[in-house]
């Protein structure tokens, strides 16, 4: 390996790792305040870029279907609360949010043609149409069921995960996708180039690390979600209900999920499944940061991403085996630093 | 709240009727029956174990429980929860505090006016400041991690953190518990001045001397049943208030 | 156990049927019943892991596919019997599922199915990438499995050997959950803390559990490679081990029959759906994955029992009355004199951070005196309990019991040294039956293991023990609701199953944790006699209560607490008189 290559793999590691950071950060968040462990996850990678690729080739994307499907779902469960509760006020309002809103949405997709729109508009578009699934999912599938054990929630999100592969499928087909580039620019530093995209992924990355921490240090939402990660009941007391703080962390996480496919997919093909073992990676990061620290978590991300960056110029075919094997000398060292084991 | 029930001459914010807690098979409260009036600090005195926490946490909606509860004038059903009472402003000192340990007494604060906040007001920095003159500990605790405070001042914390909601009636659950005797007269001393500004206090204390002296009215919680009501200062001499605490009398 | 009276017959039934089936079933039900068969068998390693030990795997399939794969090798490469590679591909799963274990099972619950998901995907790639292993195309040519002089070549013929195992696992596994051990596996879904004061090496019983199941994942992957001849990655890869665990989920994944009929339902579903999903959607591919997971889903949220137990709701239900009558009793550890010192904790605090909730309190327990510790909430009495009983060591002080130092040791070392407890939260298994629950406590009284649990070689010790758990429960006046499900009783009455499980560990000390709390006056009356009559047999018992009237009728000494220190001991009636009791209870006067 000379330099130049070593300075290849770096770069691609970085980047890669500045994605798996992202994730790991929205896994760690949605299972201190929800005890959610987020596999479908990777599954919001996926689906956003595949829906602004959609866009971009001026396709429908299935994710509409979804969204309307998810608010009908939504709509229909809450409004027969507020009728038997008796609470008609409430009605308009559940109606617009959960049905008006995704069936205006689709509408404006059918009526303009989004392939000839400017990227920053596709963009915003991809991220309507994906990141409301993140709270409309709580709300159907974890909500009910918020207090089980954290084994029980798991096994729930392994089962939205398959859902969502499935659908994928349904919605974006076998075939994958990559965008065009962002920018096209690119600097030579010497004899290594460094491209465009890679900077704006890595810096992107950068400065929604840095949002999210002015987010949760600075504004009373996401005090209320440190909170609440902190302590349930006394969350609660403050009027900080489960749902609310669910809502906003599922929100939250889609909303990384599908920034981080539409930041990658011109660097690399997405196909409907990709998602799962980018969003895996995220999770060896979060495993690393013992699902609880977020420096910790998005550091080990960034080394999982250098580790899979050169394991892929040493022994390509082995990269995965690599990565996902480093998880277990992870474990076996929190496990040794673990002093008395919790009760699951 | 022109509509409230008005009782002699103030308003009555809280009142139960017949309210009873199961655990499953086991009945843990039965038939409690009492009421709270505007500016008034009523006491729920008894032993451990007697069901005094279990009466808050009913109340607040943390709980299922069977009979009427009517706060404000209006009936809490079984639909009630406790994100609907914080709105309408009643307020849980919990036993265990239940502070946010990793962040700061001012964090703590801000929190507690979490719900008005998002109710669209923004005067919490006022309310912190009022809190700070009730409780000048918190203030130069501010940057503190609330984790680190002692117990009296997480007690503090706790009251000032309930207080940033502005509650209407303000629930506190055995606020000596774990305190010294001196931290003690502090807090009490504090919860005395909050009826001025017209706040309902309903107090579950098993300290019961020190909670007779500062209520208007108490009750007795004796094994999930209200054995004894009347003025606090008449409780105060009962006899059978010390036999149900220390099992010297001949009860049933 | 609860079971349906006609279980046998039942059993009998099925294997009837069984029996018949391929002579009269064409060719592709056969093929149907080989993989339902194959599939119920890692299924039910499944039920044990997640329905009765309250763990989960979803690397399931990987390790079938360690023991398809060994096999594969060592047939086609080396020429070794098929015979001799099923123990050696059983050894290779449980040597990766201990250490799989042992890595994770010290952490929190969720860390062992995440282990194993990145441990599933590893092994995928893995096979897919290693030329020996035939890389992504796989290995052909497996011999077929001989028996005798019969190859079994068509899935006719492996039908049987498939149903036989299966039966195999279900009968061993209903005689394990039925055993000592099948109890400490099932005691941990209530949490370790339980099971370890009830002397269960709770680290040891997870692994061996998580080992059993994987060993039944090899078993099923060992058949698979003969019955295919074939193996490549796709059948072990997270996929699959995904779908094993909707298959016990869906089936009732805590019950025997449960995975058998969840294995059943899934493979017919997934047939189907692969046939007209793809044709309703107009596209082909693996649809049958959003109807599983919404299916799953459903489950999860309206059904969390799974499909068994409505099936058995129809099935008239009896309970089994064991018959252990006739067995001898356990025998007794050697009292200790009446009067001797068997506690004595000295200096003892314990801090939470800033928090000190016990502050160098000492005291001592003698055998035969009920020691009362007494004194308002949050003065650190529970504290001191899990203190004394290896719980949750205390930070400093020592503690000696029966002449040994036990403040450094694991709860489960305190228990075999008779000291026994109940706790102020009830902490019993609601879905087993009393006399089940209180054998827990008779847990280090026997020896048999995992194994003669197995093939029911440890009847005669089971039969002492429950004769002995029996006596417990009469002693303790529950005679009536001996099998009854544990949760289906007041408080009260779990609290005196609770101090029945206690006894049943034979103790010289008893740590009671409230234990009058919930019950009724004459229920009181009838445990304070209780405690009485353990007493004059030279049982030392510390006891911890608020209700006065119960702890001053009762207790020889009581010691009362306030702020973690020790503030005042002696007689009950000098404590009642004390005036600094008299102001901790109820509050300074100014």
């Amino acid at each position: 390996m000379n330099l130049q290559i070593a300075l290849l793999l770096g770069q691609d590691g970085v980047t890669s790792g500045a994605i798996y950071a992202l994730l790991a950060l929205a896994l760690v968040l949605v299972f201190a305040v929800t005890r959610v462990i987020f596999i479908p996850q990777g599954e919001f990678v996926a689906f956003g870029a595949l829906t602004l690729a959609g866009l971009q080739a001026d396709r429908l994307p299935g994710t509409i279907w979804l969204l309307l499907a998810l608010g009908t779902a939504i709509a229909l469960v809450e409004g027969g609360a507020a009728l038997r509760q008796r609470r008609y006020r409430r009605i308009p309002l559940i109606l617009l949010v959960n049905c008006a809103a995704p069936l205006l949405l689709a509408g404006a997709l059918v009526a303009v043609s989004p392939a000839g729109l400017p990227l920053p508009i596709q963009v915003l578009l991809a991220l309507m149409l994906v990141v409301p699934l993140g709270p409309m999912i709580y709300r159907l599938v974890y909500q009910p069921v918020a207090e089980v054990s954290v084994l029980a929630l798991l096994i729930v999100s392994v089962a939205v995960h398959v859902t969502l592969i499935g659908l994928g499928l349904f919605f974006f087909g076998a075939e994958g996708s990559r965008t065009p580039a962002f920018t096209e620019v690119s600097f030579e530093f010497g004899e290594a180039v460094l491209q465009g995209q890679t900077i704006l992924v890595v810096v992107a990355s950068l400065v929604l690390i840095i949002a999210l921490y002015f987010f949760f240090e600075r504004t009373l939402y996401g005090k209320a979600l440190r909170a609440t990660a902190m302590n349930r009941t006394g969350a609660r007391l403050m009027g900080i209900s489960g749902q609310l703080a669910g809502m906003l962390s599922f929100t939250l996480a889609a909303a990384i999920g599908a920034f981080s496919g539409i930041l990658i997919s011109p660097i690399t093909t997405i196909y409907y499944d990709s998602g799962f073992l980018i969003g895996l990676k995220g999770f060896v990061g979060a495993i690393i940061g013992g699902l609880a620290s977020y420096p910790v978590a998005a550091a080990g991300a960034v080394l999982v991403g250098l580790l899979e960056s050169y394991s892929s110029f040493w022994a390509s075919a082995f990269k995965e085996v690599i990565v996902f094997t480093l998880i277990l000398p992870v474990l076996l060292w929190r496990s040794l630093t673990t002093r008395h084991p919790e009760e699951g | 709240m022109s509509s409230l029930a008005v009782d002699g001459e103030r308003p009555v914010v809280l009142e139960v009727r017949d309210l009873s807690v199961s655990y499953g098979k086991v009945q843990a409260l039965h038939g409690i029956a009492l009421k709270v009036h505007r500016g008034e600090i009523v006491t729920v005195i008894g032993p451990n174990g007697a069901g005094k926490t279990t009466l808050l946490s009913a109340l607040i909606g943390l709980l299922p429980a069977s009979g009427e509860i009517l706060y404000l004038g209006e009936y809490q059903g079984a639909g009630r929860s406790v994100e609907q009472l914080v709105r309408l402003g009643m307020t849980l000192v919990p036993e265990k505090r239940e502070l946010f340990s990793e962040m700061s007494v001012e964090d703590n604060l801000l929190l507690g006016a979490f719900d008005r906040y998002r109710a669209g007001h923004r005067d919490q920095l006022e309310t912190m400041d009022q809190v700070f003159d009730i409780f000048p500990r918190l203030m130069e605790r501010r940057e503190q991690l609330a984790g680190t405070l002692s117990g009296g001042e997480r007690q503090m914390l706790a009251m000032g953190r309930a207080l940033m909601a502005k509650p209407r009636l303000l629930l506190l659950d055995e606020p000596s518990l774990g305190l010294a005797p001196l931290i003690i007269r502090e807090i009490f001393r504090t919860i005395a001045q909050l009826r001025k500004t017209g706040v309902a206090i309903l107090l579950v204390e098993q300290n019961a001397r020190a909670a007779l002296q500062i209520a208007d009215y108490g009750y007795v919680l004796e094994t999930g049943e209200l054995s004894l009501a009347g003025p606090s200062s008449a409780l105060a001499t009962d006899p059978r208030v010390i036999a149900s605490y220390l099992g010297l009398g001949g009860r049933r | 156990m609860r079971r349906s009276p006609y279980d046998t017959y039942l059993l009998l039934l099925f294997v009837g049927v069984l029996a018949v089936a391929p002579a009269v079933l064409p060719e592709f039900y056969v093929t149907l019943l080989n993989y339902i068969g194959l599939y119920s068998i890692v299924a039910l390693g499944l039920v044990m892991l997640t329905g009765v030990g309250g763990l989960t795997s979803f690397g399931q399939a990987a390790f079938a596919g360690l023991g398809a794969y060994t096999s594969a090798v060592l047939t086609t490469v080396y020429g070794v019997s098929p015979w001799l590679t099923l123990p050696a591909g059983l050894l290779i799963t449980s040597l990766v599922a201990v250490s799989l274990g042992l890595v994770t099972l010290r952490l929190s619950g969720h860390f062992l199915p995440l282990g194993t998901i990145a441990w599933g995907i590893s092994l995928y790639y893995l096979f897919g990438n290693i030329d020996a292993l035939g890389g992504h195309t796989g290995i052909a040519g497996i011999p077929p499995l001989q028996i005798g002089e019969v190859e079994l070549r068509s899935g006719r013929d492996f039908f049987y050997l498939i149903w036989a195992v299966l039966l195999g696992t279900v009968l061993a596994t209903r005689n394990l959950l039925d055993s000592r051990e099948g109890r400490a596996i099932r005691a941990l879904k209530g949490g370790s803390v339980m099971a370890e004061a009830m002397g269960v090496d709770t680290p040891r019983s997870k692994i061996v559990v998580f080992t059993v199941a994987a060993l039944y994942a090899g078993v099923s992957g060992w058949l698979y490679a003969h019955l295919q001849r074939f193996v490549n990655p796709t059948p072990f890869s997270l996929t699959q081990g995904i779908e094993y665990l909707f298959m016990a989920v869906v089936g009732g994944v805590s019950h025997v029959w449960g995975a058998i009929v969840g294995a059943g339902l899934i493979t017919v579903l997934k047939q189907s759906l692969q046939d007209w999903l793809p044709r309703l959607l107009g596209q082909s591919g693996n649809f049958e994955a959003i109807v599983f997971g919404l299916l799953m889903i459903l489950v999860l949220h309206r059904a969390r029992d799974g499909v068994w137990p409505m099936i058995d709701r129809l099935l008239p239900q009896r309970v089994l009355h064991g018959s252990f009558s006739g067995a001898e009793d356990l025998p007794r550890r050697p009292r200790p004199q009446a009067g001797s010192v068997l506690l004595e904790v000295h200096d003892g605090s314990k801090r939470f951070g800033g928090l000190v909730a016990n502050d160098r309190v000492s005291f001592t327990v003698r055998a035969g005196e009920v020691m009362a510790l007494i004194g308002p909430n949050g003065a650190g009495k529970s504290t001191m309990f899990n203190g004394i009983s290896g719980v949750d060591p205390l930070s400093s002080g020592t503690v000696s019991f029966r002449g040994q130092r036990v403040e450094s040791l694991p709860a489960r070392d305190i228990a075999r040294l008779g000291m026994s407890r109940t706790f102020q939260h009830v902490r019993l298994l609601p879905g087993m039956t009393v006399i089940e629950n209180v054998a827990i406590g008779a847990h280090l009284r026997g020896g048999k293991g995992f194994v003669a649990a197995a093939c029911r070689a440890d009847r005669s010790e089971e039969a002492r023990l429950l004769k002995e758990a029996a006596r417990q429960i009469e002693r303790c006046g529950l005679a009536e609701q001996m099998y009854e499900s544990a949760g289906s009783l007041p408080l009260g009455k779990q609290r005196l199953v609770e101090i029945a499980r206690a006894l049943a560990a034979d103790p010289c000390l008893l740590l009671l944790d409230e234990p009058a709390a919930g019950l009724r006056f004459l229920e009181k009356q009838a445990l304070a006699e209780l405690l009485r009559r353990l007493r004059d047999e030279g049982i030392g018992i510390l006891l911890v209560e608020h209700d006065m009237d119960f702890v001053m009728g009762l207790a020889d000494r009581v010691m009362v607490m306030e702020f973690g220190q020790k503030l005042a001991s002696g007689l009950p009636e000098e404590v009642q008189r004390n005036p600094l009791v008299v102001e901790a209870y109820l509050g300074g006067v100014e």
